[in-house]
């Protein structure tokens, strides 16, 4: 099946149109904005609400506990600055007055992964999806296009505890329906295939779906899954797909270290030994560039994917032989 | 409302139970407890506005307390029991395996009277502030409490909690700052001095008080005139000086008992000092 798209957006705006919905529809979210509120694309919010925005200044820990505080006394925060400053600065504030105290905060981060570009490594966190998933029930989420951030961000809201919610910067294509529902934690097959399971998350979801494709031609059948939750992981999707592929693939945006690879990795070594490939940063900072010469430089698009999965087709031949 | 003769007679019981708590377990904080005891005395038994019997995480109609320096826990605990919050023989399970009162206070447990986990210091000015911005949007008239120790200003996290509170005129916190001049590692003036508290407090637009910590109608009088500050654009601020230690004369003044637990001779020559006066746990 050849998956096609209508227009090319940037997930961080889906964002800012979920939460500009969520304003309308429930009265106890609001938000807070640590001065990136054109960057995050949460001035339509600020505009429509401004009793419930908060302009916090460069000021991401204090961000972190205002938010936590205004939970008590029913309100729901979301927080909005890059995923840089959404986590490893602000780590220790998210683990105490967050996630060990139970707190309904949406953390979340625009300008994920090397795909922020030309700004350099300072501010393209590879760590957050590790940082994140490590802290006991967090919830992880990284949608794959405007409509898919858009519903995942309505649907955090209804989920009570805390949520990673991380999105991007550039404008990519925009190929799930409008009009989905987000389950968080539940994947989505988006091509069924036999030879080889990819499990792709955020931005690299349309390369996998663009390396299928290009693996079809060459008569391999690839199956790719939509891994919107980090955390919880699917893993009953993920291993229905290994048991029958036999053989797996890993797509993000991110460190190996710590991401969505490791995770399937963990689940495959316990539950379905399985030969896998990870399509992730190998331990490296990033750089300035565009996005797609740094997705390029850093092997994180469709025809290093391609690559992968003949490499792991083939270790699974020779496990099989 | 009680007696200063009847909150005195409290603070005794409540010393000894910070003393009794920490031996019990060789481990915990007494050195600040001690000195913030007539705070958590007037504030549980005298100003607050609270529901002990039916505690409720949102505390819509009440006022809030917030301990941002963890630590002190063993005060805070016994002032949440003695006022009705849980049982006080629980205090007894202070530090020990699958305890309700944890090393630092946490939600985690379900703890009723704790409403942040704290002891990373720094995070609780912030907490509050989030807490007091909630209750305006709420309608809510009630004020917003917390605590913080000298030693924790060192924390950048205060002075962006400091900055956010004035600029955007939250005027229904009543913070207070433990100044007992020590920490850790010494005095507070040889770790790190703090310099003027007060003038600081003042240049980042807040309302500044202070008050004795050590006597207990100073506290509540200073209290209620936090209250009537309250309401006016400003946060509000009560420099507490206070002796770590206080109460018992051989920790007084002294930063070595900020985080060690008096063997049993010690405890002994402690209670001593601490008429019970109305029951140990």
């Amino acid at each position: 099946m050849k998956h096609t798209f209508t227009d090319k957006k940037d997930t961080r705006s889906g964002f800012g149109a979920g939460l500009l919905e969520l304003g309308k529809t429930n009265p106890k979210v609001v938000a807070l904005c640590a001065d990136l509120t054109g960057s995050l694309k949460m001035d339509a919010f600020q505009k429509e609400f401004p009793d419930r925005f908060f302009q916090v200044g460069i000021a991401e820990a204090n961000m972190m506990g205002l938010a936590a505080g205004m939970t008590i006394g029913g309100k729901i925060p979301f927080t909005g600055t890059f995923a840089n400053f959404s986590t490893g600065r602000v780590y220790d504030q998210i683990r105490q007055s967050i996630a060990y105290s139970g707190k309904n905060v949406k953390i979340c981060a625009s300008h994920a992964g090397l795909t922020l570009g030309e700004d350099g490594a300072t501010h393209q966190i590879l760590e957050d999806i590790g940082l994140m998933k490590m802290l006991p029930h967090m919830t992880v989420i990284n949608p794959c296009d405007y409509n898919q951030t858009k519903a995942a961000t309505i649907a955090i809201a209804a989920l009570e505890g805390p949520v990673y919610l991380r999105f991007g910067r550039p404008v990519v294509p925009n190929f799930t329906p409008a009009d989905q529902q987000f389950i968080i934690g539940k994947a989505i097959l988006m091509q069924e295939g036999a030879d080889v399971s990819i499990f792709a998350t955020g931005h690299l979801v349309w390369q996998a779906l663009e390396a299928a494709e290009m693996l079809a031609a060459k008569g391999i059948s690839a199956e790719v899954i939509n891994i919107h939750t980090i955390k919880p992981l699917d893993d009953a999707a993920i291993l229905a797909s290994v048991s029958k592929t036999r053989c797996a693939i890993s797509a993000e945006e991110h460190q190996m270290n710590g991401g969505l690879g490791d995770s399937i990795a963990q689940l495959l070594s316990r539950k379905l030994p399985s030969p896998l490939e990870m399509i992730a940063v190998k331990d490296s900072f990033g750089e300035s560039g565009t996005p797609e010469q740094l997705m390029t430089k850093y092997g994180l698009d469709a025809a290093h994917i391609v690559k992968a999965a003949e490499t792991v087709i083939r270790r699974k031949q020779t496990v099989t032989a | 409302m009680p007696e200063i003769k009847d909150l005195e007679n409290i603070c005794s019981q409540v010393r000894r139970d910070i003393v009794r708590m920490v031996h019990a377990v060789n481990s915990g904080h007494p050195g600040g407890s001690l000195g913030c005891t007539e705070y958590f005395v007037a504030l549980y038994f005298h100003t607050l506005k609270h529901n002990p019997a039916k505690f409720s995480m949102d505390g819509i109609g009440e006022d809030l307390f917030f301990l941002s320096n963890g630590h002190i826990s063993p005060v805070f605990y016994s002032a949440l029991a003695r006022s009705g919050y849980f049982e006080v023989k629980e205090l007894s399970t202070f530090r020990k395996l699958n305890t309700r009162l944890q090393g630092h206070p946490t939600t985690h447990e379900g703890l009723p009277g704790v409403r942040v986990a704290s002891g990373s210091l720094g995070q609780g000015m912030s907490v509050a502030l989030g807490a007091a911005v909630a209750k305006k949007l709420n309608k809510d008239d009630r004020f917003v409490y917390s605590l913080h120790g000298d030693g924790e200003m060192q924390e950048g996290q205060i002075w962006e909690a400091a900055m956010y509170a004035a600029a955007k005129k939250v005027d229904n916190i009543i913070s207070t700052i433990d100044v007992n001049g020590q920490q850790i590692d010494g005095s507070t003036e040889s770790v790190c001095s703090l310099g003027d508290l007060h003038a600081k407090w003042l240049a980042f637009g807040w309302d500044v008080l202070s008050m004795n910590g050590a006597d207990i109608s100073n506290v509540i009088a200073t209290l209620q005139k936090a209250k009537e500050h309250c309401g006016k654009g400003k946060p509000v601020m009560i420099l507490m000086t206070t002796a770590m230690g206080q109460g018992v004369d051989f920790m007084m003044g002294t930063h070595k008992w900020h985080g060690t637990a008096p063997n049993d001779e010690q405890l002994a020559k402690a209670l001593a000092q601490l008429p019970e006066t109305v029951g140990d746990y």
